[in-house]
């Protein structure tokens, strides 16, 4: 039972040294960027605990149990039924428990990503071989992504042609865009500043081009942009002859 | 030459095999150079134009995985070790083995057709529509490559499952058959239940390209996502009949190089039972971030954790039978022992892949990019190399040169991780996508690829330096002892080297306190 005592003792030690996950964020608004990062970083002190482990003790064994001469042969322990036992289900409940761990933790940050704060502006996203374009509620159109800072985002996506992905590095989530359905997701864009959103959906000759700029403003300024945007996509929508050069509008 | 081609013998087909897998990875290893050179920097370098860089992003993919990977473990080594191991003259079905050995060839030759047809396919080894029905390029090849390799691998699957079941050596019970055989056993039952649908979807792709049906295309009723459901209910399952395989064949190398039988022989097949019964449970992790149900994206999120705990019970056997060992460092246990780190590198790294939070930022980044490499290709790559030295002598009746043999490793192992290291670091860091010729929105990974370039030329130079040793050993080499690592199992024991037709002299039997691991 020597082994079965040592692996729980083991057990322990992972189990404890793993710390409490924090949960991310602490304003109003969860940013699942911020959680991501948070929760990344548990993730990977838990991969390095593990393999660690595994690690030094690999090494230790494999210099310690070298061969004296060339004739030697193991004394690798022969186990008991209870031993057998004991070395199959101590570490499957440990790996098990450690997963549900990650899952928990996984499916918390998960529900941030997923669950849209209700005062998110809302852009419609078409993808096509190879560009974004997106328009928002007032008819407005651009092939730059301009948001107000501050405020979450949601986009509802879909593409004219094949599947393409959504990506934001920088808000670290991304969402596939395909014919025939609309898939969403939402990013929290809270200081002004630029970012690009790119495609990581193989889609053909110009996959890796097929990037766009992001530009989070001041609340006044997108506000004053997405009017005179939307007067400009008005006369166009309702079937009117542009007042401007066609294509200039947009 | 006429012998070679014609031959019904397990152990020539698996040598076939063998070749066959290794040219397949001698090509697909230049695509990676090439590919490699062109991300070295921004901005179109080698390649003329970024389809030529997408054919040899396909070309690798596919002949990676179903040109050298698979067939390197279920053709070569359940070839030339299977019946050995078992105490068989040869396989169930023989005449079929030669089939299915000719369709795998077949699918090479249809897979390098790539660079002499016009409109070489551009799909990725993946083949996702509707891109893959609208692209100019010639994606019916493949789905024949598929197709053919896909067949070879049932035809095996059928054979080597028949074999297992009833050509065993009298006396020889489930529990006293090498670890490679029971890997092999439920990897082959994982690639006997989950190839056909790779074929069905193939060839719905093939009946919307050129007969005009709409499975995929979404205006006429069809769905998209139809596909890359079919597509990885196969190929997750897949990886395990890389992995199973590939987690046998390394049992053999570290006990027989610790002179220490299997530390908990029975939990580790309880382990492989288990990968078998969750492997179909988990394909959606692949789709993470294709717009499907939150609700089958948590439990699927489950699903794939749980795989930690049959590999987790396979590890601690490996780690168990270095216990107490008596170790010895040849060429093959270098791999061996590299594999152990490999296998912790790419095993641990998918855990945040399984995560689906996490999967959202890297999901097709360059961190997924390095740990499929790190724990299916290079780590099953090292396996087949460690084997292929292990058997050697069995094989060819000849030594390969250790010295050799152990520079060419270093070279290996060091090339493989700088170049996928940096892939990791950039992949978190600036979420580098993978697939792109060009990153012309993230100049901070210009140095990254630099060393990942690098790091390709070690491997390039270690791989050739490898090769060369091989050949040369077979053909020059020193005679080998009949049993130079002192295995206790049947083919070193019972049969000479290399056997001839028909393997052992005489019939073996078994008693029942025998197994493959009794070392003296």
């Amino acid at each position: 039972m020597r082994y079965v005592s040592a692996l729980r003792i083991l057990g322990a030690v992972a189990l404890t040294a793993v710390p409490a996950f924090a949960s991310g964020g602490g304003g109003e608004i969860a940013d699942p960027a911020h959680g991501w990062d948070v929760l990344w970083e548990h993730v990977l002190l838990d991969l390095f605990i593990i393999g660690g482990l595994f690690a030094v003790v690999a090494a230790y064994w494999l210099f310690k149990y070298r061969a004296d001469s060339p004739t030697e042969v193991g004394t690798g322990p022969t186990l008991t039924r209870a031993q057998m036992f004991g070395w199959t289900l101590i570490p499957a409940f440990i790996f098990m428990a450690d997963d549900f761990y990650l899952a928990a933790n996984g499916w918390t940050l998960w529900n941030t990503y997923r669950t849209v704060p209700k005062d998110a502006l809302e852009v419609k996203v078409t993808a096509s071989m190879w560009s974004w374009s997106f328009e928002y509620d007032n008819g407005a159109t651009s092939d730059v992504l301009k948001v107000p800072a501050g405020r979450p985002v949601v986009l509802r996506m879909t593409s004219e042609d094949v599947v393409h992905s959504f990506f934001l590095p920088k808000h670290r989530v991304k969402e596939d865009v395909m014919p025939g359905r609309v898939t969403y997701l939402w990013f929290y864009p809270k200081e002004a500043g630029k970012t690009y959103v790119t495609c990581t959906e193989f889609c053909g000759a110009q996959h890796a081009e097929m990037n766009a700029d992001v530009e989070a403003i001041p609340a006044e300024e997108f506000n004053t942009w997405l009017a005179s945007a939307g007067a400009k996509a008005a006369p166009a929508a309702a079937g009117e002859q542009p007042a401007t050069a066609p294509g200039s509008a947009l | 030459m006429k012998e070679w081609i014609f031959t019904t013998d397990h152990k020539r087909v698996g040598i076939l095999y063998l070749i066959g897998s290794m040219a397949a990875f001698a090509v697909a290893g230049i695509m990676a150079l090439l590919m490699r050179a062109e991300q070295f920097n921004i901005g179109l370098g080698v390649a003329s134009e970024p389809t030529q860089y997408n054919t040899w992003l396909y070309f690798h993919g596919a002949a990676m995985i179903l040109g050298f990977l698979i067939p390197g473990l279920t053709g070569f080594a359940a070839n030339y070790l299977i019946p050995l191991m078992i105490g068989a003259k040869d396989v169930a079905f023989p005449r079929l083995n030669a089939l299915s050995l000719w369709l795998f060839w077949m699918g090479i030759v249809v897979a390098l057709l790539t660079f002499v047809i016009p409109d070489a396919p551009d799909i990725m080894w993946t083949g996702y529509p509707p891109y893959s029905v609208k692209t100019a390029g010639n994606t019916a090849f493949y789905v024949f490559t598929v197709h053919l390799i896909g067949f070879s691998s049932i035809l095996g699957a059928v054979n080597f499952l028949t074999t297992i079941i009833y050509m065993r050596a009298p006396g020889m019970g489930w529990m006293q058959m090498n670890v490679f055989v029971w890997s092999l056993f439920t990897g082959l039952i994982v690639q006997l239940v989950f190839v056909p649908v790779l074929a069905a979807a193939v060839t719905l792709l093939l009946f919307d390209k050129y007969l005009g049906t709409h499975f995929f295309d979404a205006a006429a009723g069809g769905d998209v996502l139809l596909y890359q459901n079919l597509f990885w209910f196969y190929s997750h399952p897949a990886v395990y009949v890389i992995f199973l395989p590939a987690m046998g064949l390394l049992f053999e190398i570290i006990s027989t190089n610790a002179k220490n039988r299997p530390f908990n022989y029975n939990a580790l097949i309880v382990g492989m039972c288990g990968i078998v019964l969750i492997t179909g449970e988990v394909w959606v992790h692949h789709l993470y971030t294709s717009g499907m149900p939150d609700w089958i994206r948590i439990g699927q999120m489950v699903t794939t954790l749980m795989i930690s705990v049959p590999v987790g019970v396979m590890v601690i056997s490996l780690w168990g039978t270095l216990y107490k060992g008596a170790i010895t460092f040849n060429t093959a246990m270098y791999y061996g022992v590299s594999c152990l780190f490999l296998l912790l590198l790419g095993g641990l790294t998918g855990i945040p892949l399984a995560m689906t939070a996490l999967d959202l930022h890297l999901s097709e980044t360059s961190f997924i990019h390095a740990h499929f490499h790190f724990i299916m290709g290079i780590f099953a790559a090292f396996v087949v190399f460690g084997s292929v030295y292990f058997y050697f002598p069995k094989m060819t009746g000849r030594m390969c040169n250790e010295a050799l043999g152990k520079l060419s490793f270093w070279l290996n192992f060091i090339g493989v991780n700088v170049t996928f290291w940096p892939l990791f670091i950039i992949g978190v860091k600036y979420g580098m996508p993978r697939r792109y010729y060009d990153y012309a929105r993230i100049p901070e990974a210009v140095p990254y690829h630099h060393v990942a370039t690098f790091g390709a030329v070690l491997v390039a130079l270690g791989i050739t330096l490898m090769l060369v040793n091989w050949i040369y050993g077979a053909i020059k080499g020193p005679k080998a002892p009949e049993n130079p690592w002192r295995s206790a199992s049947l083919e070193w024991t019972h049969a000479a080297s290399p056997p001839p037709h028909g393997n052992f002299p005489a019939p073996v039997t078994v008693s029942s306190d025998w197994t493959p691991y009794n070392y003296k």
